[in-house]
């Protein structure tokens, strides 16, 4: 069983120029068991990772990342953006066992 | 003149240890010997983070890339959150803890009177969910006692760890020196073998650091979680091949208590990051 | 982050060394030997066509504290526009358990081709990206990272 897949967090810049590129940092709580480990009884522990972080803005993806088990736990994912319009990012994040979950964020431009 | 010229020529440390004994049986001369003032083996300690590479410093200086903060907000949405039979959460008591909590971590462990020994951080937090508000102790090093630790420790960054050593706490200091000085394990090594003797040497690829307490609970990455200083110890007692006591007992409780006071005036840290 | 990227021009190279600076981290030549694990991966990715060197920069610590956090960056050095920009890039390690890392999708929205992300290297090895273009061109770029092994066990 997939352990629930924990809080995510979502930083952009506060202030932003249209054209700017800017960096969206995004973090998850998340042990990314790689399927490869044992616990004490011997038993190998089932892989349980993110697999999958999708960006969307204005409901348009600009961001992809399938993961394996080699990303460490608590993955850290950043990336560029142009900011041409102000707008709504949805973030998304995927378990092994298809589970999701969501975070969003408002661009302001100055 | 022979008197003077003769102690001039004698080592400080002797020097020293005979000022000591001249001051100890004046003292006892005047009835109640307080104890004497001890004596810190590095007087400017040097915190972890001088012992760390530049990307785990990076880490550490940024709050967002630190997954520490991640347990930081679950101990955050605890401390307002209600538990056990009293239906009390921290903050029903505490209130706002960025109040109440600033300069709780710098200070502990504290010696408690009420129940006439010292406590850590972990343990007052688990007092106060058994007698305030019914709810049961949280398991020493569990996420959510992390968590809680992380967030109450968070309050103090950047005040120095100052932690009080006198009167019916000294006891407990004294066994906690008496434990950070005994030689332990197949490798038959004190805790200073590593972190007073041979700090800025490497063990194989391992900078070795002062063994400073002020950045913990921290980020391990070895671990890839948040782990209580207790935890630490266990692994230092493990790698000279001793048998490490139990997290949350009373050795390592006197143990804490005296690594604050080793690493007294550091900032505090918490939560830091370390490999 | 406070350290340089590990993909050096030669002639810093030599600055480095003339200087008598030790590097421990040098960019690799992409036909350097590889596990027959990563070579396989590589050509499930591209299909069996050999990228060529260059556009592609991985920035990692030379030296990792801990295997199990590393920090890495990946930039891609493309206009990102809508005619010419960068798909994906593939990362990989030659010597973990399987190869495969992560694949990062792109699109020309983002203004500039990176991605950060924190990995796990079991031990001293080669890091490897292979970048797909719009035009279908691939790119590779290859940094070692020394990986040590701690006395410090717990």
């Amino acid at each position: 069983m997939a352990a629930p897949i924990g809080q995510p967090r979502v930083r952009l810049p506060a202030q932003v120029r249209a054209g700017e590129v800017i960096e969206i940092r995004t973090l998850i709580s998340h042990a990314m068991e790689t399927g490869q480990r044992r616990d004490q009884q011997g038993n190998v522990i089932p892989r349980d990772i993110i697999k999958r972080f999708v960006a969307r803005f204005e409901g348009e993806q600009v961001f992809a990342m399938d993961l394996a088990p080699a990303i460490s736990a608590n993955p850290y994912i950043a990336f560029p953006f142009k900011a041409e319009k102000p707008g709504t990012f949805e973030f998304t994040w995927t378990n092994d066992a298809g589970e999701e979950r969501k975070a969003t964020a408002e661009l302001k431009l100055a | 003149m022979r008197g003077w010229r003769g102690a001039a020529a004698l080592p400080a440390g002797a020097a020293a240890v005979l000022a000591l004994a001249v001051a100890a049986a004046l003292a006892q001369g005047g009835g109640e010997a307080p104890a004497a003032e001890p004596v810190r083996a590095i007087p400017d300690p040097q915190s972890g983070l001088e012992f760390t590479t530049p990307e785990t410093r990076a880490i550490q200086e940024d709050d967002f890339q630190n997954p520490a903060f991640l347990w930081v907000e679950e101990g955050e949405q605890a401390w307002n959150h209600p538990e056990g039979a009293a239906g009390k959460s921290c903050a029903s008591c505490h209130g706002n803890a960025a109040e109440s909590m600033r300069g709780v971590r710098a200070r502990y462990p504290a010696y408690d009177a009420k129940k006439g020994r010292v406590v850590t951080l972990e343990q007052r937090v688990n007092i106060c969910r058994e007698e305030h508000m019914g709810a049961p102790p949280l398991r020493i090093d569990s996420r959510p006692l992390n968590a809680m630790t992380a967030f109450i420790g968070l309050q103090s960054r950047g005040m120095p760890v100052q932690v009080d050593i006198s009167g019916p706490a000294r006891p407990f200091f004294d066994a906690g020196e008496r434990f950070y000085n005994t030689r332990r394990g197949q490798l038959d090594m004190r805790c200073g073998s590593c972190h007073e003797d041979n700090y800025g040497r490497y063990l194989r690829a391992d900078l070795l650091s002062q063994g400073m307490s002020n950045g913990f609970p921290t980020y391990r990455l070895k671990e890839q979680r948040v782990i209580s200083l207790q935890f630490r110890l266990q692994g230092c007692v493990n790698d000279v091949r001793g048998e490490a006591p139990p997290m949350g007992g009373e050795e390592f409780t006197n143990l804490e208590f005296y690594l604050a006071w080793r690493a007294q005036g550091l900032p505090v840290e918490t939560p830091s990051v370390r490999r | 982050m406070k350290t340089g990227p590990t993909t050096i021009r030669r002639r810093h190279l030599l600055a480095a060394a003339a200087g008598g600076v030790a590097i421990a981290a040098l960019p690799r030549a992409a036909g350097a030997e590889m596990q027959p694990a990563t070579t396989e991966a590589i050509r499930k990715v591209t299909g069996g066509k050999t990228p060529q060197e260059g556009r592609v920069t991985l920035r990692l610590p030379p030296i990792a504290e801990n295997g199990n956090t590393v920090p890495v960056t990946v930039s891609v050095d493309s206009p990102m526009t809508a005619a010419d920009h960068v798909k994906t890039v593939h990362l990989f390690a030659d010597r973990n358990p399987t190869p495969d890392v992560a694949t990062f999708h792109f699109t020309p929205a983002m203004g500039r081709a990176q991605a950060d992300t924190r990995m796990r290297l079991g031990q001293t090895q080669d890091v490897i990206a292979v970048a797909e273009m719009s035009d279908g061109s691939l790119w590779m770029g290859r940094t070692e990272v020394k990986v040590t092994i701690g006395g410090c066990g717990g």
